[in-house]
């Protein structure tokens, strides 16, 4: 799609990626469809609750490190200040960095300014946010009430932007403009890019932009052996770090679905390229994405040198792994291409992945080079999945399904799905927080390590399912179909 | 007054879908943006899913379409999958801002249901209107209005409703309800307590009208449910702001309570001279056994938490500790109407130094204002929550968290009411005294190892 950075806002992933929201089939079918662009599915007249982009812009943008943060909403939006705080904090003392908590203020919107308009509010909140943090960009979290209200964000950013001398950044993730969460992520990485990002003064032949969420840095000693530097964005990330972006030799992600839309961006904008493979989750995925890096960064010989060393350090115990876990059937939930990037790890690791759920799928990603077609990367690498679905958490549409597969492992990305795991008693493992351990040919040791630890603790599962409750009806247990709820479904 | 909080301690009336979570076998169905649910089933988490919590709450997740053209069409279909998906006894439709701005008709299509007989009330908890303590009224009086029209007022002797703590909101609140029940049953009265795993769920809250008193266990928050109970069905009320910690307060609860209920001198001072006598056996360790450790004993008191909780403590470390009050934050954002009230309470306390109550919502305030303080570390005990737990490291000052958010405690039923939460309190005290001092030691020769 094209990219334009002088507007405010960027289309919805509805309306940019033809974004599937509910889907029941296999996942060639549905790779099928995407690529046909054909869409198929509406959603459900019946949900549980899912999620929304502001928690998303959040967990990118509260955690820059010397820039602060508005919340302009009511004080339920703030609600995941806390949390972001206590990853910031624990996440500097582990990069050896001076501890502190984020720097946010929420404008908490009342009654009386959802008819006279937030705006002096929002005037207020900034001047208070530059007094207490004094930072040197501030961030502003929109909402739905200032979404609804139509408060002139822009012109008041704007404005205050040339007084203030630094960048005011609006980011539009209202929680009701999109069915996708990670419209967040789009509006969050939009706003760094129209405001932050600088072009290109020289270029860095040896930096490599990496889009994570706040994780260990395990790229950096990687792509040392090979001489390259790697720059983390966004978590931790300064905002010079973020301002020299442009520089860099190449841009990739942890997740497409994640970084789609900056990385495209970085590459028709400032020519920097993205690199148009698998993201490093499993032991071929990690072969292309090096082998990608190589040849962007010109170091394709050191580049199989590196392969080679590290594919025989873990050799010995990636063997033990897969023996101790042959045989054994995992599902996986996770949103989107994250699903699918543990569909290859999991099965590195000798497992059959017997089914999958991703909370979203994209049609399509900005850049539609099928290198980065994360779903098609799933078939070439390790053949179709049986039992692919498409809905946004719903943990009584999981019960369902798991109840007829029944799988030995279940691999859950959103902690608050894990607990059906759990309750169901199957061995679940819970890869929420830090994505980047389990990224690389470390990663899948990692991961593998943990499924084995998951195993040993058959005892604990059995005793939480011999003790679960859940609070449906019979009529409920008597559905076999899963998606009775669902509208205008096809798996055509 | 400026409004903007950093560090909030609490979330905003939606955060009222805990409150219905708190009922046993009731689900709430929220008519709100998709993003709403899982941000406040985060922030109040003490108390795992209950019965159809975090990912299991029904939401119509409303997006550009309910909001342009408005969203009671989708409301409807979402309460007719919930009235097929769940096995509950009663549905509470909330709110948040998108509905309340667009202004859908919730109650009319509500009553619909309730009509057919479908055990279903709603409120407006609309994320700007309020935070979850009002938001948590706001439901207490939707089910008093709603639930129970029409009602018969039966008086069943001795049935006392209780409005105290929030569910989820006060991280002690499921083992708090346990030991209020114990007390007020351990005179012969029996608790409508209407929360928590004891509580009989809806049936419990059908009986509201039928109780011979409300119990008001708490600063502000409730007051204006027992006041709808009272003007709906006749059931008069009793005022009790402090919630019992220790046995100074729990015995002369115990003696109001028995006043109003006209229940007999006798019968409770049999109650509280065996309450007494089993609680001073382990208090008066506390000479020995503190006087042996070498460490030090704090005895000012700043607390950060909401007014509930810090009235609770303030009494308990005020009179049964001998500590002196230092600033007493008050996190909840107490509504002006009650203010003068709360002061007094405060101001009752018999400290050598008088309560500074201050009404401050914002963290950041509050941290700026106890950053400018001149500490004696080894003096100073923090009540509050993570935030002053960080805050206390840095001073190297005592901190016990009683307010959220709660990073580095697990709690299922722990409580510090009722004789026996005095102790659990004197344990958890003493025991952070003990390890703070030992770690003070063991840092101070680490330092000296590495030549600091």
């Amino acid at each position: 799609m094209t990219v334009n950075l002088k507007v405010p806002d960027l289309p919805i992933r509805e309306q940019r990626l033809g974004t599937i929201m509910v889907y029941e089939g296999t996942a060639k079918n549905l790779c099928e469809i995407s690529r046909e662009g054909k869409g198929c599915g509406m959603g459900c007249s019946f949900n549980q609750n899912t999620g929304c982009g502001s928690g998303c812009a959040m967990d990118l943008l509260a955690l820059v490190r010397d820039t602060a943060l508005i919340n302009h909403g009511a004080i339920g939006c703030a609600a995941d200040f806390n949390n972001w705080s206590n990853v910031y904090r624990l996440g500097l003392i582990n990069r050896g960095l001076a501890e502190e908590p984020i720097s946010a203020l929420s404008s908490n919107l009342q009654e009386k300014d959802t008819v006279f308009g937030g705006l002096e509010k929002l005037r207020a909140t900034i001047l208070e946010t530059r007094r207490r943090f004094a930072p040197k960009a501030i961030w502003i979290i929109t909402s739905c009430v200032s979404g609804i209200i139509g408060d002139d964000i822009e012109g008041l950013a704007s404005e205050m932007e040339r007084e203030a001398g630094i960048p005011i950044v609006p980011i539009y993730c209202e929680g009701f403009k999109s069915k996708v969460w990670a419209t967040g992520f789009d509006a969050a990485l939009h706003g760094i890019l129209r405001k932050i990002v600088r072009p290109p003064q020289r270029k860095q032949a040896d930096l490599i932009n990496v889009v994570n969420f706040a994780g260990t840095h395990v790229f950096t000693p990687l792509l040392a052996k090979v001489g390259l530097r790697v720059r983390y964005i966004v978590p931790f990330a300064t905002l010079e770090d973020l301002a020299e972006l442009a520089e860099a030799a190449a841009s990739t992600q942890i997740c497409e679905t994640l970084g789609t839309y900056f990385c495209h961006a970085l590459e028709t904008e400032y020519g920097v390229p993205e690199v148009k493979a698998p993201p490093p989750y499993g032991m071929g995925w990690t072969d292309a994405w090096l082998r990608e890096i190589g040849r962007l960064t010109h170091k394709e010989a050191e580049m199989e040198e590196l392969i080679r060393t590290e594919r025989a350090e873990i050799a010995p115990r990636l063997a033990e792994l897969r023996e101790a876990l042959a045989g054994k059937t995992a599902y996986i939930f996770a949103g989107d291409s994250y699903a699918h990037s543990f569909i290859s790890v999991i099965r590195d690791l000798g497992m059959k992945v017997i089914g999958s759920t991703a909370y979203h799928h994209d049609a399509r990603f900005d850049n539609t080079d099928d290198g980065l077609n994360s779903l098609q990367n799933v078939l070439d690498y390790g053949g179709d999945v049986d039992n692919f679905t498409v809905f946004t958490k719903q943990p009584y549409i999981a019960l369902t399904i798991l109840k007829k597969l029944k799988p030995d492992l279940l691999i859950f990305r959103h902690p608050d799905m894990a607990s059906l795991g759990f309750k169901l008693g199957i061995t679940t493992v819970c890869i929420n927080g830090d994505a980047n351990r389990h990224a690389c040919y470390l990663g899948v040791l990692e991961t593998g390590e943990q499924i084995l630890a998951a195993f040993t603790s058959r005892n604990l599962y059995r005793n939480l399912a011999e003790h679960a409750q859940f609070p449906y009806t019979e009529w409920w247990y008597e559905q076999e179909n899963p998606f009775v709820f669902a509208q205008g479904m096809s798996d055509e | 007054m400026n409004e903007f909080i950093e560090q909030p301690r609490y979330v905003c009336a939606l955060g009222s879908q805990q409150t219905v979570l708190g009922i046993p076998r009731s689900v709430p169905v929220v008519h709100a943006g998709p993003g709403c649910c899982a941000k406040l089933s985060h922030a109040l988490n003490i108390g795992g899913e209950g019965f159809a919590g975090v990912a299991m709450i029904p939401c119509t997740n409303s997006t550009q379409n309910e909001v342009i053209f408005g969203g009671e069409d989708k409301l409807r279909e979402t309460i007719d999958g919930a009235l097929k998906l769940y096995a509950a006894e009663l549905f509470v439709v909330l709110t948040g801002c998108t509905a309340d701005i667009v202004g859908d008709d919730v109650e009319t299509l509500v009553a619909e249901y309730r009509r057919r007989g479908v055990a279903i009330v709603n409120a407006d908890t609309g994320g700007f209107k309020a935070n979850n303590f009002v938001g948590h009224e706001l439901v207490l009086k939707a089910i008093i209005a709603q639930l129970l029209q029409g009602a018969a007022p039966r008086r069943q002797k001795g049935l006392v409703n209780v409005f105290s703590v929030l569910p989820y909101q006060h991280p002690f609140w499921r083992g708090d309800l346990e030991q209020l029940q114990r007390l007020i049953e351990s005179i012969g009265l029996k608790a409508n307590i209407l929360f928590g795993q004891t509580s009989a769920g809806a049936a419990e809250w059908r009986a509201i009208p039928r109780a011979e008193f409300s119990l008001v266990l708490s600063p502000w928050v409730g007051l204006e449910a027992a006041q709808l109970a009272e003007e709906l069905f006749g059931v008069p009320y009793l005022h009790y702001p402090t919630l019992p910690v220790g046995a100074l307060e729990s015995s002369r609860f115990l003696r109001t309570l028995a006043d109003f209920a006209g229940i007999a001198r006798a019968r409770v001072e049999k109650v509280v001279a065996r309450e007494e006598n089993w609680y001073y056996d382990y208090f008066r360790t506390l000479a020995t056994h503190y006087t042996q450790s070498r460490s030090p004993y704090p005895n000012r008191l700043y607390s950060a938490t909401d007014a509930a909780y810090a009235l609770a403590f303030a009494s308990y470390l005020v009179h049964e500790l001998g500590f002196v009050t230092e600033e007493q934050f008050l996190i909840d954002d107490v509504p002006e109407r009650y203010q003068e009230n709360v002061r007094e309470q405060f101001a009752a306390l018999d400290s050598d130094q008088a309560a500074r109550v201050v009404f401050e919502t914002d963290g950041g305030l509050i941290h700026t204002a106890l950053n400018a303080k001149k500490y004696k570390p080894s003096t100073t005990l923090f009540l509050g929550s993570s935030w002053e737990r960080d805050l206390a490291w840095k001073f190297k000052g005592f901190c016990l968290e009683v307010s959220l958010p709660m990073h580095y405690n697990y709690i299922m039923n722990k409580s510090y009411l009722g004789y026996g939460g005095g102790l659990r309190f004197l344990e958890d005290l003493f025991t952070n005294i003990y390890l703070q001092n030992a770690n003070a030691v063991r840092n101070r020769v680490i330092m000296a190892d590495y030549g600091h």
